[in-house]
């Protein structure tokens, strides 16, 4: 269970002469050696512990954390759904960790990304796949460096602008900027659907294209796809499709059949790869046929029984390399695992059940009095709760309902994000929930109602039983404090 | 059902609440005619199926004896490194938003900053990036937004840099009409020319790329290059390989005070080598370290430390108005999941080894390619390429193509180096080896042999 004391910084339980040492390689006789000038004069001030004191650390670390073995975790966005455990024992088999990446083309690796590729491509509906990108924020870039590449391909060189609608996540924007072009944002109607006279005048001969979550980073689908579509085509350009919600639609529609060009998915929201505390992800990208010339390398192809990969002589208006050798290939291993295990009818009871519990937890919490931010609509695989009345009523914030959540031992869900509603609790509880687990969370939503009505205090100081109380990010921004202040020290010489 | 909890009660219950009659109502506001048909992917397998499948695969790929670097180094792996990370604390969390509920994952990436401050001499690092060659990448970003002085928008990159960094930098920061001048190297000692650099002395450039050791292993003149870099205003970008650092000097220190300030201005690499294994490929995580000076152009997520409403000390996620999520379209990067994990092995295995069995992990690479190279070189038709000192790679020539030569290692269960006739067809038939500490002298000998018996066979076929 939770660790609820503070662990001393490693450096702390360190002195000199201590170490691990059967981890350090036997003395190798010989009279190698780096020439005076280019030599280190001073030993890094790395700790020096035994090994029992570095396991004991970083285990009781690990207790400090929430995580989703421990905790519901239903941070709205991030399908924070349990990670099998055979995903990680199988793809860390000796043979598969020991590969180095430049070897001979390892036929049973490539077989498993082979066949990733040709699942993702049909769950897609798109013709071509790339396992390349690291992250959905590098999947983004590779789809809108296509773009940009298609585009320029066909000396089309005036389309400049890539339009975003106000509900997209940040990284949308900022991806857009970062392959040189300029945003255009528009806005959402109240019912939570793109505003499509808004589009209208938006696209243009300058418009390179427009990218798009649905559903939408609101919680509900886009049920006018069909014809932003249409009008985006019209005008020349392409759409993208930002897959972090494909958990709400797997088996259920396909981008490629939505009208979509391009796609990334996040393979650690989707098809389970663990989060890690921040990564690493993977953003597999696919694409239509107009945009296969441009996909990211490399990319596992088949020449009669064998695997191999393709390169710039294969595809040479490729957008070119995104990482050292071939993306996180151990992550996009923990993804083909996962995928055979669901099949073929596991896949859409993904989304079903994602459904049936965000749907469930939606009109419980809206019978316990909380206001759903569009509560006409059916809410995908999560959905918004706004706390503007709460707010106004008793003074507590969606940030303090969110900390004394996890006072009740619930990982909080997203907030204020999307930025467009007020006081906002953004809650994805995926299918791999159980209602009983729901319905604790219900629970405590409800007690924590109470509180708020007669003893807000209880919220606003929240958290109390976390190793820290709430802790200052002005102080963290102003006095900025980021490595251990031993390193300003003298050191001690080699 | 896989991995869903739900009875039939369960589900009858729930629709109730919901007030519909099958789950199927849930999907209702999706037109009817973008709905997708039964997909077209295999059955599901049992845990056990897929334990045999997987177990199949990888007894195809076997385990080769490897001498391949390259940017990824096969280095022994303390027991505790995975079988702490991959605790579901760790492994199942997600970014340290929620500061009070992740204080292991923030005091975890705070010692890592401190650790990689401490090996490259710099005063702050960030929580990773994806690998080395996106690390360098954006550290070019962030040197024409640092730069104040050059509007150029131009950068040096010598040939000695992994090429591969530079096709990744070309790719990545290229559509920011940021542009790549090359720098020859010097064919006798394989480093970089600082004759090369002369000619553009006195003109506008951002940066000046140096990677220690160099992509041919070799040790560059680090002090030469970054003095002047910094004589001509120009920013200097060092890719290391954070083992070497235990016995190289640190980029912090490197070259002479000039204008104040001392060392390289941006510092990446990857950060492979600190237990992560080779894997393919990835998983491995990209590092980044400057100057206090510079910290608001960084990207990336960063640590800090502060205290909470009792005054007690804590870590939270810092300078995110640097973010995506705060800057949207003015970010500095559109990066935000990164390496977590990786970052976790990595700490780990700093701890274990601590300086001196790092040390002792660097000085015996460098010894075992040293042996490697003077093993091999004794076989006929096998010469060392280059003259400079080296740390744990080195490039040999042959006197036939390698490609066929490997192939016939690889036979043998073994990975002899890496072909570099495509990626520098004017050395000839050259490749490139890398030993590390984990190759003993039986291994050396068999490689050795092997090749012998290779190039003989090969020559006697010719």
């Amino acid at each position: 269970m939770q660790l609820k004391t503070r662990e001393p910084l490693i450096f702390d339980l360190s002195k000199p002469g201590r170490g691990a040492v059967t981890q350090f390689p036997p003395p190798v006789a010989g009279t190698a050696q780096v020439p005076a000038n280019l030599r280190r004069q001073n030993r890094p001030a790395l700790p020096e512990v035994s090994e029992l004191q570095a396991v004991r650390h970083f285990t009781r670390l690990s207790q400090m954390n929430f995580s989703i073995d421990t905790h519901f975790y239903p941070l709205g966005s991030c399908t924070m759904k349990y990670n099998p455990k055979a995903c990680n024992t199988y793809a860390m088999l000796p043979e598969f960790l020991g590969r180095h990446p430049l070897g001979p083309e390892p036929q049973g690796f490539l077989a498993c990304m082979y066949e990733l590729q040709e699942m993702l491509q049909e769950i897609t509906g798109m013709p071509a796949v790339s396992l390349t990108p690291m992250a959905g924020a590098q999947g983004e870039f590779a789809g809108v460096a296509m773009i940009r590449a298609y585009h320029r391909a066909r000396n089309d060189t005036a389309r400049t602008e890539i339009i975003v609608p106000q509900a997209a996540h940040g990284t949308n924007p900022a991806t857009a900027t970062m392959c040189g072009f300029v945003v255009k944002e528009i806005p959402c109607d109240a019912n939570g659907d793109v505003e499509i006279d808004a589009l209208k005048a938006a696209v243009g001969p300058a418009t390179a294209g427009i990218m798009l979550t649905n559903p939408s980073t609101l919680g509900v689908f886009e049920r006018k796809i069909v014809q932003i579509a249409r009008i985006v085509h019209e005008a020349g350009g392409l759409l993208y499709y930002d897959g972090a919600n494909l958990n709400a639609i797997l088996g259920k529609v396909r981008p490629g059949d939505m009208g979509f060009d391009v796609i990334h998915m996040n393979l650690h929201k989707t098809f389970s790869t663990p989060h890690g505390g921040g990564g690493p992800g993977s953003g597999a990208v696919g694409v239509s046929a107009r945009l296969k010339p441009f996909l990211p390398l490399p990319i596992v192809g088949k020449e009669g029984a064998r695997y191999r990969w393709l390169t710039e002589r294969d595809l040479p208006q490729s957008i070119g390399r995104l990482s050292g050798f071939m993306g996180n290939a151990g992550v996009n291993l923990r993804a083909y695992i996962y995928m055979r295990l669901l099949g073929r009818e596991g896949m859409v009871r993904v989304a079903e059940f994602a459904a049936l519990n965000a749907n469930y937890l939606m009109k419980r919490l809206q019978a316990l009095g909380f206001e759903a931010a569009y509560p006409k609509r059916r809410a995908s695989h999560e959905f918004i709760i706004t706390l503007k009345q709460e707010q106004k009523a008793y003074h507590v914030s969606a940030m303090d309902v969110a900390k004394r959540l996890l006072d009740y031992g619930f990982h909080a869900p997203t907030t204020y994000f999307p930025l467009l509603v007020p006081e906002c609790l953004l809650i994805e509880p995926t299918e791999t929930e159980a209602k009983e687990d729901l319905d604790r969370f219900c629970d405590a939503l409800a007690s924590i109602r109470e509180e708020m009505q007669h003893d807000a205090e209880k919220l606003t100081s929240a958290p109390h039983t976390m190793p820290v109380r709430r802790l200052d990010d002005v102080r963290a921004a102003k006095q900025l404090d980021l490595h251990w202040k031993g390193l300003l020290e003298e050191p001690a010489g080699a | 059902m896989a991995f869903i909890p739900h009875t039939p009660d369960d589900i009858a219950r729930m629709l109730e609440v919901i007030g519909a009659r099958s789950v199927e109502d849930l999907f209702d506001e999706i037109p009817a005619e973008l709905r997708a048909g039964v997909l077209n992917v295999p059955a599901p397998l049992s845990e056990m199926e897929i334990a045999r499948l997987m177990t199949e695969r990888a007894a195809i790929d076997g385990r080769p004896l490897n001498f391949i670097g390259a940017g990824a180094y096969e280095h022994h792996i303390p027991a505790p490194v995975w079988a702490i990370a991959t605790r579901g604390e760790f492994y199942s969390a997600y970014t340290p938003y929620q500061a009070e509920a992740s204080q292991g994952t923030l005091q975890l990436i705070y010692e890592y900053q401190s650790m990689m401050c401490a090996l490259t001499g710099m005063e702050v690092s960030n929580a990773s990036l994806y690998d080395g060659a996106s690390a360098l990448a954006e550290a070019c970003l962030m040197a024409v937004r640092s730069n104040r002085g050059s509007s150029s928008r131009r950068i040096l990159m010598p040939r000695t840099v992994n090429p591969t960094y530079a096709q990744v930098a070309q790719a990545i920061a290229g559509n920011q009409d940021i542009s790549f001048v090359p720098v020859d190297f010097d064919r006798t000692a394989g480093r970089t020319l600082l004759d090369a650099l002369k000619p553009h002395g006195g003109q506008d450039f951002t940066a000046l790329v140096v990677q220690q050791p160099n992509f041919f292993g070799s040790l560059e003149e680090v002090d030469a290059l970054t003095d002047w870099a910094h004589e001509n205003k120009i920013m200097l970008i060092a890719v290391v390989n954070p083992t070497s650092l235990a016995l190289l000097k640190p980029p912090g220190e490197w070259g002479a005070v000039i204008g104040g300030a001392r060392g390289a201005d941006i510092v990446c690499g990857e950060g492979q080598a600190l237990g992560v294994p080779l894997s393919s490929g990835g998983p491995y995580f990209g590092f980044m370290a400057t100057r206090m000076h510079y910290v608001r152009q960084m990207p990336g997520r960063i640590v800090g430390g502060t205290v909470d409403m009792e005054g007690r000390p804590g870590f939270t996620l810092t300078l995110q108005a640097r973010e995506q999520h705060i800057r949207r379209s003015k970010a500095t990067s559109n990066i935000c999941t990164n390496q977590g994990l990786m970052v976790t092995a990595a700490t780990i295995y700093m701890s274990l080894l601590g300086p001196r069995g790092l040390e002792a992990v660097a000085q015996a690479s460098m010894q075992r390619t040293h042996d490697l190279v003077s093993a091999l070189s004794k076989v006929p038709g096998v010469k060392r390429a280059f003259t400079a000192p080296h740390f744990h790679e080195a490039v040999l020539l042959l006197d036939r193509p390698p490609a066929a030569i490997l192939a016939a290692l690889s036979r043998r269960g073994i990975l002899g180096g890496l072909d570099l006739s495509e990626r520098y067809p004017e050395l000839g038939h050259a490749m490139l080896v890398c030993a590390t500490e984990t190759k003993f002298d039986a291994d050396i000998d068999a490689y050795a042999s092997a090749l012998a018996d290779v190039m003989s066979a090969s020559r006697a076929a010719a």
